[in-house]
């Protein structure tokens, strides 16, 4: 270290260390990013299908169906939750 | 058959032309029959770092759309005999680019070249589809910032999802990581990711490290691919890479900050 940066050190560098906030901001964004990406791109389309579906028969709101995709290394997981409305089911 | 490289990164201005047309000089250089692609059309700028904008005619959309055939619209390089450029247009946007079009052109030149480097735009979208779909390698080029860093994770997703290989179900795109504008001193000081921060996210093969360097401005003012530039610090670097993608076993540079002589160690240079 020089003689000058001995001075300079004394007082409290905002910037030094930052990187290490850097490294955490990023391990962060980038394992939010990649659970997202493993979606498969139907599940729109596949969700709005099925809520068609169920309304042929069961009077449900537009946000009753949720379809969820999970993946681990051995296996993949799509979950299907339908919300039925409470009281005796109005059958069309 | 050519090898077919892209040079990607998802953020803008990280380096991929700077990188582009070093690595297609680099590998001319080596005996390697070699074009270099510019796919940044509209926004076209790898004539102008490969010093031949005042020679371009023709170009790919020229030649995608039959307008011209390849041999009048490449421009072989002046220093290098093996190395010629395939210009962007300036005029038209990146949709001229079909998948079609651009997989008979690629077909046409891998039957006469060892390498073809696809110099990709910035972003996501059409035209950086089309630069990686057809490769067989990738050079991710990566700032150590954390946008930059980012955006390669976000594009490595898209090798491994949207590229004919992933298509066709065959052996991945074999991705490179290229980590550019690398400042030792800051990352000595805590202020800049460093290599392993980075490889501790991206975890890719290590092509090289290129310094942040006041030789990549005066290259690109003269038209000059940094690589000639054998005194700078970039120019070694991109040489280094360029023998490490054939195969060499190099060691890496430019890590760590040069030795200060004492007169400057004791001021702060
Ligand atoms: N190692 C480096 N040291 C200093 N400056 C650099 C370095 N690499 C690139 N630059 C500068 O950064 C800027 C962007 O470089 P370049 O055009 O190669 O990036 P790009 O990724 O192709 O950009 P775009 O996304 O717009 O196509 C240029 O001004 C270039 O001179
Ligand atoms: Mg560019």
């Amino acid at each position: 270290m020089g003689l000058l940066d001995y001075f300079r050190a004394t007082q409290p560098i905002a910037n030094a260390g930052s990187a290490t906030v850097a490294k955490e901001r990023l391990q962060i964004l980038v394992a939010h990013d990649r659970a997202a990406r493993g979606c498969p791109s139907y599940l729109p389309q596949l969700q709005t299908e099925i809520l068609a579906v169920i309304r042929k028969y069961i009077d449900i709101d537009m946000n009753a169906v949720t379809v969820s995709y999970e993946q681990s290394d051995a296996h993949e997981v799509l979950e299907l939750n339908i919300i039925l409305p409470d009281g005796p089911t109005s059958s069309r | 058959m050519a090898k077919i490289i892209v040079i990607t990164s998802g953020k803008g201005g990280v380096g991929k032309t700077t990188t582009s047309a070093s690595l297609a000089m680099g590998l001319a250089q080596k005996g390697k029959r070699t074009v270099v692609i510019d796919f940044d059309v509209g926004l076209r700028n790898l004539d102008l770092i490969m010093g031949c904008e005042r020679r371009v005619v023709y170009d790919f959309v020229n030649v995608i759309n039959n307008e011209a055939n390849l041999s009048q619209a490449l421009i072989r390089d002046k220093r290098c005999d093996l190395l010629y450029v395939l210009p962007a247009s300036q005029t038209r946007d990146k949709d001229a680019l079909t998948k079609e079009g651009v997989a008979r052109v690629l077909e046409e030149l891998s039957a006469n070249y060892d390498f073809i480097i696809c110099d990709s735009p910035a972003g996501i979208e059409h035209g950086a589809t089309m630069a990686m779909y057809f490769a067989d390698d990738a050079v991710v080029v990566t700032n150590p910032e954390v946008s930059s860093v980012r955006d390669s994770d976000r594009m490595l997703g898209i090798l491994s999802s949207k590229s004919r290989r992933a298509e066709m179900n065959e052996e991945p795109i074999r991705e490179f990581l290229l980590l550019t504008r690398y400042d030792p001193s800051r990352v000595q000081s805590g202020e800049m990711l460093s290599v392993d921060d980075v490889q501790e996210i991206l975890a890719l093969k290590l092509l090289g490290i290129i310094p942040e360097s006041k030789a990549v401005l005066t290259a690109s003012n003269s038209g000059t691919p940094v690589i000639l530039d054998r005194e700078s610090d970039a120019g070694q670097a991109y040489s280094d890479m360029v023998a490490r993608y054939l195969g060499d076993e190099v060691p890496h540079r430019f890590l760590h900050t040069e030795k200060k002589g004492f007169l400057s160690r004791l001021f702060g240079g």
